[in-house]
């Protein structure tokens, strides 16, 4: 790197870095540099999911490398004996309620982030990068004596306002970045035209924010579909129990149905991987708002 | 509060963003700040859920207890190995990866969203799919055994030399893509004049790199760290699944022994006081964290 660094005359290094002459003088020396570490960590990232798949879809005793011929044998032994039928519809359940809650909540707290300059702001915003410092896991205890006295365990509802407070705080930061790229002079054109502020934030804002809903929502969904301590510790009752909790017990002390194991994973990860691969570029977009920083 | 002028319509502006903000401070309060407050009540007291007979007030006894106890000692030196370890090489192997998409090339955004996916995956998952790679019988190690390299028995969970590195290459792999998405995000950021600036005064790749670049991101990297490093020492999913803190306790960290003793012991009060010391614990590194590296926390204003 540093040897490339001295030979090259220096003026041609902008193009290089920002755009497409460097795709025109590609050589030896950016293979190197750009795709083979680039391939290597692709190969980190993708095999072990391609092991998971393997297991997924071959035979059970099979050592084949390459899933062939597909069975979806293990596919129905979790999807209809192990329960991950009622594990998956509890989860979409109690991820889509906090997608929408984690949203609604982060629109409105977002908002008057960006836009408005009130007393107690600066407190506010430091008290949400403050929660970040709670450990969820520790706070199992209290948060279950909360919920025992509002009759809330054993129930979806605990998961579902558990999951929207750990998560809210950095997705009202991260919306206020979002509300702040949207230009203030749109909304106030539309103000002066006579809209309200709420109708001027329906019809101008709101429909520019989309990245940001998408954004937002999305991880809302992905980290409650995820959680697996809340769960194991506010429901007893298997038939209210998440897909985490259903994949733990196939790990179990003993496993020895890999495929179970792997197949159970599968069903697991597709909806949230696939999500995330839609939506991984408006948190790029989102993040480089400065939100973080804010 | 600054309101109550003579108009409607000003009072109600002035209102309008605490009315905003309203539900979430209730949400807050409830759920998060109560709690909080009922640990450090619970940590003074003597609470063993199904021994309600016993309740008392203990005064500090819970932390005296917590200082002779060995397992909290060790549970605090695996939790900062594991935050230093896992942070340390999720922010080198994360900076070095939003630096390779950062850049332009044919299937960018494939290569962008097939690095990022690990960052999707719960812990219980992670666990189940590196519970098939590690595994003696059916594993990778196994499989490169028949291609004869190494040893076909090795058994990296069994073993409590080998369990250290192999919990931090599983985490790794679902945590370096956060880095990489918040790194790339801030490297977008950076003024393209900068570099031009640089290259005129004669600055090669590797010195753009480390007077404009690292400059530019510092901030974000310090926050990043934070944030990860707290996220890190409350983790627990994983080693709760893949190892439950063994070989003999060998990776259980702090908040794993106070979720083992909610769950398997409901020693609440015990249990709360070692919230309680957690919580100060990782307050105190936040705040010296914070100082050391001089974070400047730019961008506070209504707009930017």
């Amino acid at each position: 790197m540093s040897a490339d660094a001295t030979r090259l005359p220096a003026v041609h290094r902008p193009a290089a870095r920002s755009s497409r002459g460097a795709a025109a003088r590609a050589g030896a020396g950016r293979a190197l540099r750009l795709f083979l570490p680039l391939g290597l960590y692709l190969l980190f990232t993708l095999v072990p999911f391609y092991w998971m798949l393997l297991f997924a879809l071959r035979p059970a005793g099979s050592t084949a490398l390459v899933p062939w011929p597909v069975t979806f044998e293990h596919f129905d032994t979790v999807w209809n004996g192990m329960g991950f039928r009622t594990y998956f519809t509890n989860s979409v359940l109690i991820a889509a309620l906090t997608l929408v809650s984690v949203t609604f909540f982060a629109l409105m707290g977002g908002y008057a982030l960006a836009r408005f300059a009130f007393r107690g702001r600066r407190a506010f915003m430091l008290a949400l990068l403050c929660t970040q410092f709670v450990p969820g896991a520790m706070m199992l205890i209290p948060l279950f004596n909360v919920f025992q006295l509002l009759h809330l365990i054993d129930t979806r509802w605990s998961l579902v306002v558990a999951e929207t407070v750990f998560q809210l705080p950095l997705a009202m930061i991260l919306m206020s970045g979002f509300v702040k790229n949207v230009p203030v002079e749109l909304e106030e054109s539309a103000m002066v035209d006579g809209c309200g502020r709420l109708r001027a934030f329906l019809a101008v804002v709101l429909p520019l924010l989309r990245p940001g809903i998408v954004a937002v929502g999305s991880f809302a969904f992905i980290g409650s579909w995820n959680n697996f301590l809340f769960a194991l510790m506010f429901l007893n009752d298997p038939e209210l129990q998440t897909v985490p909790v259903g994949l733990q017990t196939t790990i179990g002390e003993n496993t020895v149905d890999f495929g179970a194991l792997a197949a159970g994973g599968v069903v697991a990860a597709v909806p949230v991987v696939l999500v995330f691969a839609f939506v991984q570029k408006y948190l790029v977009q989102g993040m480089s708002a400065g939100a973080v920083k804010g | 509060m600054t309101l109550a002028g003579p108009y409607g319509a000003r009072t109600r502006r002035a209102l309008t963003p605490y009315v905003l903000i309203a539900p979430t401070v209730l949400l807050l309060v409830g759920f998060l700040l109560v709690p909080l407050g009922s640990v450090g009540y619970y940590a003074l007291q003597h609470r063993v859920v199904n021994e309600p007979y016993d309740d008392a007030f203990v005064g500090l006894d819970n932390f005296s207890r917590m200082l002779g106890d060995q397992q909290f000692w060790h549970s605090l030196v695996f939790s900062a190995k594991w935050v230093a370890a896992e942070v340390g090489l999720q922010l080198l192997l994360g900076l070095v990866l939003a630096l390779i998409v950062n850049e332009t090339f044919v299937g960018r955004a494939v290569a962008r969203a097939l690095v990022f996916s690990p960052w999707a995956v719960s812990g219980v998952l992670t666990t189940g799919i590196w519970l098939l790679l590690y595994n003696p019988a059916t594993g990778v190690f196994h499989q490169l055994s028949e291609f004869g390299l190494g040893d076909p028995a090795t058994s990296v969970l069994g073993d409590p030399d080998t369990v250290f590195p192999a919990v931090v290459v599983a985490e790794l792999w679902r945590g370096v893509p956060f880095f990489a998405i918040l790194i790339l995000a801030d490297l977008q950021s950076v003024p393209k004049d900068l570099y031009e600036a640089a290259s005129i005064d004669g600055a090669g790749r590797v010195r753009s790199f480390l007077h404009v670049t690292l400059p530019h991101l510092r901030d974000a990297i310090v926050l990043a760290t934070l944030l990860r490093a707290v996220w890190e020492f409350n983790n627990v999913d994983l080693l709760y699944t893949l190892t439950n803190g063994g070989p003999a306790g060998a990776t259980t960290g702090l908040p794993l022994y106070v979720a083992q003793l909610a769950r398997k012991s409901y020693d609440f009060g015990y249990g709360s006081a070692l919230t309680t010391a957690a919580f100060v614990l990782l307050l105190f590194c936040s705040v010296l964290y914070l100082r050391l590296s001089r974070f400047e926390g730019r961008g506070e204003g209504v707009q930017r």
